[in-house]
């Protein structure tokens, strides 16, 4: 008897529910770092996703592709944080519920 | 037998680093010290990490550990420290109604997305790299990344040179 080894559903189901979270996160926290953090994990889960279905369908495409999430997500990470110390240096606040100045 | 046993270590490891994953996700988006969440994103993104090698991939293994476990959280840590952030410590979190309202369509958004994923298991055209093939050598990746993906590779380098440009400018103090 053997046993199958893990499905690639299980890596999906996972993936979605970090995605969840982090979806849940950015929507709740109040602080724009944390909800950064969330947008972080979300890319994170996509990440999964993406190297499940590449290792299941034998390509490497995106395996590719997550290496451009990731650099994509390092370059959002330098000008974001830039732009809160920014709005931190202006207001004295990053609480995104403060910060609506582009708000119509 | 061998084989039993390697999966049963799978099995093992990809339950764990799931289980881990999620309550360090879970841990991010509820304690109040957003360094404890810094702290937390760490571990999630470990274990993350850990997966991509139960997936055979060394290469993105090891760039998730230095770009995100590393660099990014780094950052945000680095940030985090430099601003007095003692505000939402004090007022705690506060439940809107757009918030529960939020989170639910979030939540059957995941029941979606777990129902579409049972309900047919992926299918598509199977390429030639198999596991043996990509695991343990960057070669398949570096050929794919130099000769397919070689204009979308020089797109990132010009993102990356203007996103230094631009975080440079933002955090410039105004004369």
């Amino acid at each position: 008897m053997t046993i199958p080894s893990v499905p690639p559903e299980c890596y999906l189901v996972l993936s979605g529910i970090l995605f969840t979270i982090g979806v849940i996160g950015a929507l709740t926290r109040r602080n724009a770092i944390v909800v950064f953090m969330c947008i972080e994990m979300m890319l994170n889960a996509v990440n999964i996703s993406f190297i499940t279905l590449s290792r299941f369908l034998q390509s490497l495409d995106g395996v590719l592709f997550a290496f451009f999430v990731i650099a994509v997500a390092a370059a959002e990470a330098a000008v974001g944080l830039a732009i809160f110390v920014m709005i931190y240096r202006s207001r004295e606040t990053i609480n995104v519920d403060e910060i609506n100045l582009l708000k119509w | 037998m061998a084989e039993n046993i390697v999966t049963i270590f799978q099995w093992l490891i990809f339950l764990g680093v799931a289980f881990g994953s999620i309550v360090a996700s879970l841990l991010v988006i509820t304690r109040k010290n957003p360094i404890h969440s810094a702290l937390f994103l760490v571990l999630t993104f470990l274990c993350v990490s850990v997966l991509y090698l139960l997936l055979y991939q060394q290469f993105m293994f090891i760039i998730q550990i230095f770009v995100y476990a590393g660099a990014i959280v780094m950052l945000i840590v680095f940030v985090l420290m430099l601003l007095d952030l003692e505000e939402e410590l004090r007022s705690g979190l506060k439940l809107y109604y757009s918030k529960v309202i939020g989170s639910m369509l979030a939540v059957l958004f995941l029941f979606g997305i777990i129902f579409s994923v049972v309900a047919k298991s992926p299918t598509g055209k199977v390429g030639s790299y198999t596991p043996d093939k990509v695991s343990g050598n960057v070669k398949a990746v570096g050929e794919m990344l130099f000769t397919q993906y070689l204009f979308p590779f020089e797109i990132v380098s010009v993102l990356l040179v203007a996103a230094i440009v631009g975080a440079v400018i933002l955090s410039k103090k105004r004369t």
